[in-house]
C-alpha cells in the first residue's frame, strides 16, 4: 500500500508543482525516489506532528496541496486539534496520510497501532475519509484525494498488503464496492482486513454459505444505498474491522441502518472489543490473537446464518 | 481621508482603537479586554504602517499575512479591520451576538481580513511557518507576522514550529510576543515561568530583539529593520502591560475575562475619553 501511495504521489507531483510531500521523519528510504526527483516538493519537518499539520494548513492557504504523512497513531491522535481546527474548521486543502492503521505494525505494539482512527476522524466536518483495501485501491484513493478541494484523510496499512481485486474496477468516491455477491449475509469491511474477509467468504461458499462482501474504501461520506441494499437483500449484517468496535465502521453502518428503517436486521460487530490490540508477532499472528482471523470471521458468519 | 503616518498620528489612532475595543466588549457583555489592550500599540503600527495589505483587494496573493495566534484578542483585530474598512464598522456593535460575523475568536471564513481562524493556543505559529515557507517557494515577496502571547509559549507546539522555522531559515517570518507577564489565572512566573524568553528564542535559532510594546517610536523602528538578520526568523519580544490604558486594570490578573461593573465602566470611560449613557458606552 505504501508503495502504491508513493507511486501515485509521484505521478501527482510530476504534473503539479503545488503537490508537496511532507513527512514527520517517517518514511525513510521509501521516499528516496520522490526526494531525488522533486527535492523542491519534499519537506521533512522533523518529529513534530502538530507542527507538520499546522504548517500544512498554512501552506495550503497559499494554494499548495500538502500530503502530510506519518504513522497514523502520531498523526491522528497527537495532532488531532491541529487537524480539527487548522485543517477541517478552515476547510484547508490538506491531505493527511496515516500509515500502519489497524495493527499493521503488529509487533511494534499498541503505541504504533491505529485502532480508533476511523471513529475519531469520521466525526470531523469537511473531512473525506478513505480506507483502501489493497495497493490498486490505494492508488485510486490517492489520485482522487488530489481532486477533492478540501481536507482528506487516507488511512493506509503498510507494505506487503496482498491484492483484494483481481482486476481493475470503476472507483467512485463514496461508492462502496461489492467484491463478492451473496444472499445469506453481508460482510461489510474496510482496509487491509478485507483480504482476510475475502478468504473467509471463499471458504464459506464451499460450505454452502453465500456471503456478500462489501468493501468501504470511503468511510466518509458513507455509501448509504449499499448498506440499505445489503440489509434488505440478506437481513444479516456482519461488520469486520481492525478497530475498536465502538465508533468505527460498524458505528457508521449502524447509524445508517437505524435511520433508514433497517433496525430489525441481524447485526454484529467484529473488531477489538473495547480494548487495544493484544500481543506481538506477525500481522497474521495478531489477527489470530485478536479474533479477527479467517477462522473467526467464518465462525461468526456461520452463527449468524444458522442461529 | 488619507492617514499620514507619524508617531503622533499612530498614538492618536491607538487611543481610538482602545476606545473602540472597550466599547465593543462592554456593549457585547463579554470578551477578553486586557489582552486586547496590551497589544493595541503593536497592532496599530502593524496595520497602519507595516503590513502591505489593501482592504479593497483582500485576496491579493502578495499581501502580507498577519496571524493572531492569541485569538482571544480578536476584538483588537476587529476594531482595526473595521477602522481600515475591511468591513463595515457597524458590525462591531454585533460582536458576540446572534447573527454576528464577529465571534469571541476570529473566523477566517466570516471576517474579511482575518487570515486564520484561531482561538486554541499554540496553532498560529505553525500556520505562519506554512505561509512563510509557501511564499519563499513561490518567490512571493509576502511576509508573515504572527502575534503570540507569552503564556502561549507554554504550549509545546510553539517550540516545534520555532525549531522548524529556524531550520528552514525563514527570514520572511516575524513573531511578535505580547509579553505582558500575565496569563489567565495569575502572573506567568507564579504558574509556569518561562525564564528568559529572549535567551530561549535565541537558543532556538531566532534573531531576537526586545522592545517596549507601548513605545510607538520603538515599535516603528523595529519593524523598519526587518528582517533582523538574513536567513533567520525574527522574534520581537514586546514588553507590554495587560490592560494598558485603563489604570485599574493594568497588571491585575483578575481582569483576564472579567467584565467591568457600571461604576468601573464609568471610570474606564473617563480615562479613555468615552461616555457612558444609560449603561451603554458611546
Amino acid at each position: 500500500m505504501r508503495n502504491a501511495y508513493l507511486s501515485a504521489l509521484h505521478e501527482l507531483a510530476k504534473n503539479n508543482a503545488d503537490i508537496l510531500a511532507i513527512i514527520s521523519d517517517n518514511g525513510a528510504i521509501v521516499y528516496d525516489k520522490f526526494r531525488a526527483d522533486f527535492p523542491e516538493q519534499y519537506i521533512n519537518c522533523g518529529i513534530s506532528e502538530a507542527n507538520m499539520v499546522g504548517m500544512s494548513a498554512g501552506l495550503s492557504s497559499y494554494g499548495k496541496i500538502p500530503f502530510a504523512y506519518t504513522i497514523s497513531n502520531f498523526l491522528v491522535y497527537r495532532a488531532y486539534e491541529q487537524i480539527r481546527n487548522d485543517v477541517c474548521l478552515q476547510n484547508m486543502n490538506v491531505k493527511l496520510v496515516g500509515t500502519g492503521v489497524g495493527f499493521a505494525y503488529s509487533s511494534l505494539g499498541p503505541t504504533h497501532h491505529g485502532t480508533e482512527d476511523i471513529a475519531v476522524m469520521r466525526c470531523l466536518p469537511h473531512l473525506t475519509v478513505f480506507s483502501p483495501a489493497d495497493p490498486l485501491e490505494t492508488k485510486k484513493v490517492t489520485l482522487a484525494a488530489a481532486l477533492i478541494k478540501g481536507p482528506v484523510y487516507i488511512r493506509l496499512a503498510t507494505g506487503g498488503t496482498p491484492p483484494v481485486y483481481e482486476k481493475d474496477y470503476d472507483f467512485s468516491v463514496g461508492k462502496a464496492v461489492e467484491i463478492v455477491p451473496g444472499k445469506d449475509l453481508a460482510i461489510l469491511s474496510t482496509g487491509s482486513i478485507v483480504h482476510e474477509v475475502l478468504l473467509a467468504v471463499k471458504e464459506l461458499r464451499e460450505e454452502g454459505i453465500s456471503a456478500r462482501l462489501i468493501n468501504f474504501h470511503t468511510i466518509k461520506p458513507i455509501d448509504r444505498e449499499m448498506i440499505v441494499a445489503a440489509a434488505r437483500a440478506t437481513g444479516r449484517i456482519l461488520v469486520v474491522e481492525e478497530q475498536n468496535i465502538n465508533g468505527g465502521l460498524a458505528g457508521a453502518i449502524s447509524e445508517v441502518l437505524l435511520e433508514e428503517g433497517c433496525g430489525a436486521v441481524k447485526f454484529q460487530r467484529m473488531g477489538l472489543n473495547d480494548t487495544f490490540a493484544a500481543g506481538y508477532g506477525s500481522y497474521d499472528d495478531l489477527k489470530e490473537m485478536n479474533m479477527l482471523s479467517k477462522t473467526h470471521i467464518m465462525t461468526a458468519a456461520r452463527n449468524m446464518v444458522r442461529n | 481621508m488619507t492617514f499620514e503616518i507619524t508617531t503622533q498620528n499612530l498614538k492618536v489612532k491607538a487611543k481610538a482603537i482602545r476606545r473602540s475595543i472597550f466599547k465593543t466588549i462592554c456593549n457585547a457583555g463579554g470578551g477578553h479586554l486586557p489582552t486586547c489592550l496590551s497589544m493595541t500599540d503593536i497592532l496599530t503600527v502593524l496595520y497602519y504602517e507595516v503590513l502591505c495589505i489593501d482592504p479593497k483587494d483582500i485576496r491579493n496573493p502578495e499581501r502580507d499575512r498577519f496571524i493572531l495566534s492569541k485569538g482571544h484578542g480578536g476584538v483588537a483585530l476587529y476594531a482595526i479591520l473595521a477602522d481600515k474598512g475591511f468591513f463595515d464598522e457597524r458590525h462591531l456593535a454585533t460582536h458576540g451576538k446572534k447573527g454576528t460575523i464577529l465571534g469571541g475568536h476570529p473566523d477566517m471564513h466570516k471576517v474579511p481580513g482575518v487570515e486564520a481562524s484561531t482561538g486554541a493556543l499554540g496553532h498560529g505559529l505553525s500556520f505562519g511557518v506554512g505561509t512563510a515557507l509557501a511564499a519563499r517557494m513561490d518567490a512571493n515577496p509576502s511576509r508573515t507576522f504572527v502575534l503570540i502571547g507569552d503564556g502561549e509559549c507554554q504550549e509545546g507546539s510553539i517550540w516545534e514550529a520555532a525549531l522548524f522555522a529556524a531550520q528552514a531559515k525563514l527570514d520572511n517570518l516575524t513573531v511578535i510576543i505580547d509579553h505582558n507577564k500575565l496569563q489567565a489565572m495569575d502572573k506567568l512566573d507564579k504558574i509556569v515561568g518561562l525564564g528568559s524568553l529572549s535567551e530561549k528564542w535565541a537558543a532556538f535559532g531566532w534573531s531576537v530583539t526586545e522592545i517596549d510594546g507601548h513605545d510607538v517610536d520603538q515599535i516603528r523602528e523595529t519593524f523598519k529593520r526587518l528582517p533582523i538578520d538574513k536567513d533567520r526568523p525574527g522574534c520581537i519580544i514586546a514588553h507590554t502591560i495587560k490592560g494598558k490604558g485603563i489604570s485599574f486594570m493594568e497588571n491585575v490578573p483578575i481582569w483576564h475575562y472579567r467584565q467591568p461593573k457600571p461604576e468601573e465602566m464609568k471610570m474606564a470611560c473617563e480615562e479613555l475619553g468615552l461616555r457612558l449613557v444609560e449603561g451603554i458606552v458611546q
